[in-house]
Parts: structure tokens; sequence; C-alpha cells
């Protein structure tokens, strides 16, 4: 074991891995690697990409034992393709795999089924919450899952760290020579942002369709000069799962309060000016901050330049108004950003690369001005966990998190001190995906904390009247209420390792035992 | 307490806590079975409250089920007191609140 | 001075609701034991309240009560809630004098030596209450504000809510007899939570009548009603110049004084006086103080 920058403790070695790279600090490891690079191929005229079933090329691969597959999660719980091709391996007497799925979801519950019968030994993922994390927490794998966040998983692809022999693409719409997009056809997902490191990158590259279109396809995210096998497949996802219909405004009058707390910190900091970016979820508190930010945008009569990563339909409405200049979108959540991106040459399709990865010559977020974030746990150094429940179980991962915070300006996170009893400040979070160096303010419905590497904002805070307090005093308040809790038992051996985005670890999650 | 009568206070609501007055068995002591979301962190806790205001209320042998989303002492306490008077306890105020 | 700009009601069944009522910013909680809470669910109610008042600290929050009504279970409620030291109970459907004299007797009974006084809203809700409204306002000194509750007057009416010309007599009468007493009065709260237009308008006309503050069923609303009634910045420098003209006049020992073509009189400096009084509570004093 050594202890990283942030204090916590984590292995030397990770079978499977390799050689750990303690967390440094958030910059502090800079890159001293080539860009790697897949095989160059050549495809001679009259030659067919497509192909009758899966199997079929699952043989032209040919897929083998030990091989990388790679999905993305565009489709979200509403994802066929990840169980559909797993079972096609199966009944292919295909063992040893390495799943890397950008996010798994509830949906993905068979993937169950293929580890314990040896099909799938290993995963990756930069988000998982439902069975499959459960049973991750409690051991089911030999070997630690590695999650990472977005941009560091591009970064991981693109330094030859985490190599894929087959990216599974789900693509919405496709013709029969690889182009496709996300934006036509029953499942219609809008921005295909995370399929394309592994399109860009990958040694097999198979698309599986349930709309084929005529050659040449138009708009293109992802090219036909990547693509190498197109299946037609009968259904490539639910789109009840992919749109989860309209996001209902938030009524929770907590959430509405810490919001406003939120988009007043934002005033307060001096942002809101002409050319503001910001980012903000699509989940509670950050959607809603949304709605206050707007109003602040309209009310100072300015224009924000730009949002950036998941996008809903608030947003697309304050592009549609003229109160936002462009939208980089890397994942759409409902119906009219799925429109919009296809239609508004001011909404911008734009891939995890841009929009994340560390190790480029720039990316999207280092230009956010603010960003809005959750929190599960967040501790006295301003650490957040995203990755882990109150039982010790995975519940979700980075996924963004990480990236937007070390890029922003203004990192807010906004959480309900007390979510029923439990508080969401403690001493030390039980994991720590997003480290506090990159957390500037947290909101809460009791009051906000200023991160006291931020001295400048705590000065415009406490100019602003807005109710400042120490890190502390929340969680003496919280503990006032609600006692103070327990610690969780966990055990020893490492079920997966947080991977910060520039490939050093921060931290490990610990078997949960029954 | 023979006279004690099957009772149920509270819901399964976040922050809130359904209590089961049974029938406790004389000498058996305070019996009390539980579960909750937030067990690990406070199921001790939970334990304690329901045990101390069973005991405020000068009941020796009794039965007890918790199911907890969360509940904060006072709503814990609160609960068991409405449990226990619908059980047909008469309840002594002053010593219930500290 | 008290600030009664909301009066925000919190159902008292509800640990997930009483845990968090004194973080949405209203001037006042009311901890409701009447209509929000099922007749079955009474007991576990003032247990539930009885206990957050007791432990939960809600800040700079008044803590009120809505208590049953006097011939329902007024008396069990006082019982349980004064020895948990609310700031106020809130007695429903009050008809005359008489029945604040019993619900002061009730309270009495129930207040341990060197408690903080439980003060008094009186809420009215039936046509004989607004008769009576004056007798009731000036009925014991606990009373501190009186309430409008227009659902009931009207359903006793037998007419319905509209907006607003069947409640215009109930609450000029309320607010005057308020006035004549000298305790706050309270407007009747605004039930459309899908109407922000409409909520601003009634806010506004309630505060022109003369009210100091208002109930609020929707925590939603708290923000539109304490904007509603704070001073406006151009009535804090209207109040500074009454002001800084009577010290004037007063240093010149002038007779009759005007602003721009005014007369100010006593009733004027006064209500200029006590406008810079609540801006100075609010923090939005400003220009010249």
């Amino acid at each position: 074991m050594i202890t990283n920058a942030i204090g916590r403790a984590v292995p030397e070695q990770i079978e499977g891995y390799g050689r750990v790279k303690p967390f440094a600090g958030a910059f502090n490891t800079p890159p001293d690697m080539k860009r790697a690079a897949p095989a160059v191929k050549m495809r001679r005229p009259g030659e067919s990409k497509l192909h009758g079933s899966l199997e079929e090329v699952f043989r032209a691969i040919p897929v083998k034992d030990g091989m990388t597959v790679s999905f993305h999660h565009h489709f979200r719980n509403g994802d066929y393709v990840l169980n559909m091709v797993l079972d096609t391996a199966a009944r292919l007497g295909i063992k040893d795999l390495t799943v890397a799925m950008t996010a798994l979801f509830p949906v993905h519950k068979p993937l169950l089924d293929h580890i314990k019968n040896g099909v799938v030994t290993d995963i990756t993922t930069n988000y998982m919450s439902g069975p499959v994390a459960d049973a991750v927490t409690r051991g089911i794998l030999k070997r630690p899952v590695i999650m990472r966040t977005h941009g560091g998983r591009h970064r991981a692809i693109e330094c030859g760290e985490l190599k894929i022999d087959v990216a599974f693409i789900a693509a919405p719409a496709c013709d029969d020579y690889g182009n496709l997009n996300g934006v036509m056809g029953p499942a219609a997902c809008g921005s295909l942002s995370y399929a394309m490191a592994d399109a860009e990158y990958a040694d097999h590259v198979v698309v599986l369709t349930d709309f084929l279109c005529d050659y040449p396809l138009s708009p293109v995210s992802i090219s036909q000069t990547r693509v190498d096998y197109v299946v037609k497949v009968d259904a490539i996802g639910d789109p009840k799962g992919i749109v989860s219909g309209t996001i209902r405004s938030i009524k929770d009058p907590v959430q509405l309060r810490i919001a406003q707390m939120a988009a007043n910190v934002i005033k307060a900091s001096g942002l809101i000016r002409e050319g503001l970016s910001f980012q903000t979820g699509a989940g509670g508190a950050t959607l809603a901050t949304a709605q206050y930010l707007s109003k602040m945008i309209e009310e100072a009569g300015v224009t924000a330049s730009f949002s950036v990563g998941g996008t809903t339909s608030f947003i697309v409405n304050m592009l549609n108004r003229g109160l936002l200049r462009k939208i980089l979108d890397v994942q759409d959540f409902e119906r009219e950003p799925i429109e919009s991106i296809g239609s508004n040459p001011n909404h911008l399709e734009v891939s995890v690369d841009e929009y994340a990865n560390p190790f480029n010559s720039g990316c999207i977020v280092n230009r956010l001005d603010t960003v809005i974030l959750g929190a599960t746990e967040i501790d006295m150094d301003f650490n957040v966990n995203v990755t882990t429940g109150s039982s010790g179980l995975i519940m979700g991962g980075s996924g963004g998190h990480s990236d937007s915070a070390a890029g922003a300006k203004l990192t807010i996170i906004v959480a309900n001190l007390l979510r029923g009893r439990l508080s969401t400040v403690v001493d030390k979070t039980l994991t720590v995906t997003t480290p506090g160096e990159s957390v500037d303010v947290l909101v809460t419905e009791r009051g906000i904390a200023v991160n006291p590497l931020r001295k400048d904002l705590l000065e415009k805070m406490k100019a602003a009247g807005l109710p400042v307090k120490e890190i502390g005093e929340l969680k003496a308040e919280a503990e006032k209420l609600a006692g103070v809790p327990g610690k969780i038992k966990t055990g020893d051996r490492a079920v997966a390792a947080i991977e910060y985005r520039d490939g050093t670890i921060i931290d490990v999650v610990r078997q949960v035992l029954d | 307490m023979s006279s004690l009568k099957p009772s149920q206070a509270g819901t399964l609501e976040s922050n809130d806590i359904v209590i089961t007055v049974g029938l406790g068995s004389k000498g058996e002591g305070i019996v009390i079975e539980m579960q909750s979301t937030v067990f690990a962190q406070y199921g001790e806790q939970i334990r304690k409250v329901i045990e101390d205001t069973v005991k405020g209320q000068g009941i020796a042998d009794i039965y007890i089920k918790a199911v907890d989303r969360g509940a904060l002492d006072c709503t814990v306490r609160a609960r068991t007191l409405t449990a226990l008077s619908r059980a047909g306890v008469e309840i002594k105020e002053g010593q219930v609140w500290s | 001075m008290e600030l009664r700009r909301t009066l925000m009601f919190v159902p008292g069944n509800s640990p997930a609701m009483l845990q968090n009522a004194g973080v949405l910013g209203a001037d006042s909680i009311v901890f409701d034991l009447e209509d929000a809470v099922a007749p079955r669910e009474k007991d576990a109610a003032r247990f539930l309240v009885g206990g957050a008042l007791r432990t939960v600290d809600y800040g700079s929050c008044e803590k009120i009560v809505r208590i049953n009504p006097i011939d329902v279970s007024a008396e069990k409620d006082i019982a349980a809630i004064v020895p948990c030291r609310p700031d106020a109970l809130l007695v429903p459907k009050v008809n005359c004098a008489e029945d604040i004299h019993q619900v002061v007797k009730w309270i009495e009974a129930s207040e341990a030596p060197g408690q903080k006084e439980v003060k008094i809203v009186a809420l009215i809700e039936t046509p004989l209450g607004i008769s009576n409204c004056y007798s009731i306002a000036k009925a014991h000194p606990r009373i501190v504000a009186m309430a409008l509750g227009a659902e009931d007057y009207t359903a006793y009416l037998g007419t319905q809510r509209s907006d607003g010309p069947e409640i215009y007599m109930a609450r000029t009468m309320i607010v005057n007899a308020a006035a004549a007493a000298g305790i706050q009065s309270v407007d009747t709260p605004f039930t459309d939570v899908l109407d922000d237009e409409g909520l601003v308008k009634d806010i506004a006309f309630a505060k022109k009548l003369g009210f100091k503050g208002k109930i609020v069923i929707n925590p939603r609303h708290v923000d539109a009603v304490h904007q509603g009634f704070s001073p406006s910045a151009a009535e804090i420098e209207w109040a500074h110049r009454v002001v800084a003209v009577i010290k004037l006049a007063e240093d010149q020992g002038t007779g009759a004084i005007s602003l721009d073509g005014k007369m100010i009189d006593k009733p004027i400096v006064e209500r200029a006086e006590r406008l810079l009084q609540l801006a100075k509570v609010l923090g939005l004093e400003g220009g010249q103080s």
C-alpha cells in the first residue's frame, strides 16, 4: 500500500492493471508517452461490410478468449446491445472477455450470468448502478473493476492503456458502408460522443443498427473510414429507456432552495456576464439551478457562450430563446435535444476527447466558467464521493464529474445536507471520486461552505450576504439533528480502483461483506 | 402489561418509521426486531431510543417491530409513544423528552 | 419588531417536512394539527410535532402550532403542545372573544412556571368571526396577529372563491380590526400553485389593503410573499425623505410641512418610521441611513 496525495491508501500493483501511479494532485502527473494507434486497414472496391448476424461477425473478426470488447451507454437503461453481444459470445463459447462499457445500468443484469459462466472476467466502466454494481462490490470478480472518468477513459484509450480489441457501436441510423448518426431511427439518442474514441482506436469496429439507411447517410457522426462491420438487428434499444420523457421540473422545495442559492453563488462570484459558460446536470438541484441561472442571465441582459455536457430540453430552450449561443453536446436525455442536435447548427455534437480529455492540447471543460455537480458525500477537505452509497455499494461513478470539476473556474457542489437521516458532509468520505482541490463551493439547504483554498471566493460570498459557514459547522449541524453516524464496515479486498482522469489512482472501493 | 393490545404507528415514507407493538411474554423483557435503511450508521441508536422510550413508560415485557426509513430520534420516539398509547399505555409525558 | 410576512403551513404528521421546515426561509412555521392531519392520526401528529418542537432547531423561525377547533380537540392539543414551548398557537375558527378566553385558560393550565408566554394568532374563517373580529382582536394581550381563512369563510357564505370580491369585505374588516387593536393582520393563502402571475397580483393587492403578511401553503411561494411584503427601494427612499424633511422642519421650527406638494402629518411620519424600521430588520436600508 502507498498513500496518495489526498491521504488514501492504494495498492502498489493491481492484478490485470499493472503498477499503480498514485494520485499526486489534479495536474501533477503530465503525460510522457506517444498516442497509441490501431493497425492500418484497407478495403477493396466491391467488398461489403454488411453481415447477416452477430455470430457471422464474431467468426469473421474472429473474437477470441481474453479480448476486450467495448460499448457506449447513450441508451442508458434502454440498451439492448451489450446483452445481445455477450449472449452471442456465450453461445460461441468465448471466455475471459473484458467488458469496457462507458456506463452500466440495471438493464445490464444479464452480465452477471456471463460473469458466473466465465464469459466475462473483467470490467472497466465510468459509472455503474444496479445489480452488476451490487455484485461487483460484493466481490463477484477476481480482479478490481477499473472505474474512470469520461475524459480519463478517452485518455486511457489514446495512451494505449485501455486497448480495445472489438468496439460494438449501437447506431440509431447507419448505412451499409458504416456511416452512422444518432439522430434518426426509432432508437434516436442524439449525440454519440462516448462511442467516438472506440471507433478511432479499436482494432475492429462493429456497428449494430435497427435502422439501415441508403448510402450515403447524412449527417454523419462516425464515418465509414473507421467502421469494419455493419449488422442489422431487430432493435438496439428501448426508446422508453433512452428518453426519459420530459424531465419534470423540480417541485421539492428543499432542492429549489439549494438551486436558488447555487445560482446566487454564481452571481456573487461575478460570473453572470457576457459570454458565461456553464455545465449543469439533469437531476434534482442541478437541473433546477439551470432554471435560476437562466433567469439571472435574462435579467442581466447577457448571453451565455456555451453549455457543455448532457443536454436537457431546458438548455435547448435557452438556445432557442437566444440566452445561449452554443450547446456542446455529449449526451441527450429528452426528445427536444435529440431533435435540436439534428437540426440546429448551433447545437453541436462533440467528442469526449474534445469535452474532457486531460491529455490533449486543450479540452472544453478547461473553458468552463462554472459547473454544478452533485455529491453523495463530501468531506472536510471537500473531497467528493459519487461512487459508493450509504451501504458501501457502488451506485455511480465519476462520469464527467472529476473532469468538469478540474476544468471549471467555479465548481459548485449542490446537495441536501441531510438525505433522510444521512449527512452528506462527513469527516472522511467512504470513497473519493473527485479531489477536494477541484471543488470550490458546497451549497446545502442549511448554508454554503467555501473551500479554504478559495479565499477570494469566500470574500465575494460574504460580501453578497450569502449564508457562509465552515464545512465543519455544516457537519455539526447535521449531526445535531441526526446524531453521529456509526461507520460502515467493509472488507479489505479492493473490488474497484478509481482512476483519476490523468491515469493515477485516487482511491479504491473495498468489498462489502454481508 | 397483559392489558396491552397490538397496535401500530408511523408510515414507510422517507424519514419515518413504522412501530408495531405486539404482546411480550412476561419475563422475556423488551424484544425489538428492526429493519432500517440506515442500519449500519444508526441501527444501535434507533434500538436505544425505542428501548429508552418503552422503559420510560415503565414497561418491562414487550415485543416491538420497527421498520425504519431514516427517522430522526424525535420521530422514533414519537412513533413509539403513539404505538404504545394506541396499545393502551397511558403515556407519562414528563419522562419522555429530555 | 416581529416579522410575520409568511406563516408557512407544514403538515403535522409528516416527519420529512418537520425536519426541513426551518430551511425554507419562512418567517413563521405553522405546524398543522388540524386540516392536514387525518382524524385517526391526530394522536400521532401531537407526539410528532411535540417531539420536533422540543428537539429540532428551527433557527430564527417563529414556531406556531395550528390546533384543532375549540369544539373538537383544542384542549387535548394545548395540553400536549404548550409544554413543548411553541412561540404561538394558531387557533382556527375563532367566532368570538369568549373562544379566545377559553383557549387562554387552557394555555395557562399547561404553561410551566417561567415558560415564555405562548402567544395566540386568531384564524378568522366564519361569518360570525368576521362580524366579531374587532372584539376578538382585543380579547387578550396574548393575541399578536389575526389571519383570514378564506376557503372556509366562502363555504360558510355559500359562495365560491373567485378573483376576490367575495372576500373583499372580510379582508378589509380584518385589516381594520387588527390595526385598531394594534396587532398584525395576515392574509389568506393563495392556493393556485401553477399561477405565478396571479400570486404576485394577489400579494400586491393584500399589501395594498394593509395586510402585514400572508399564510403560505406552498413553500415555493415564500420568496414571492417576502418580496411583496418587504419595502421597495422607492418606499424606502420616500421614507428617508419624509424623515429628513421632518428633521429640517424641526430644526427650523416650521409649522406645516409638505413633501412633493403633499402634507406630511403625524400618521405619515409614523408610517415612514415603521417602514424604515422594517427595512432595517430586513437589511434593506441604503441611501441616507
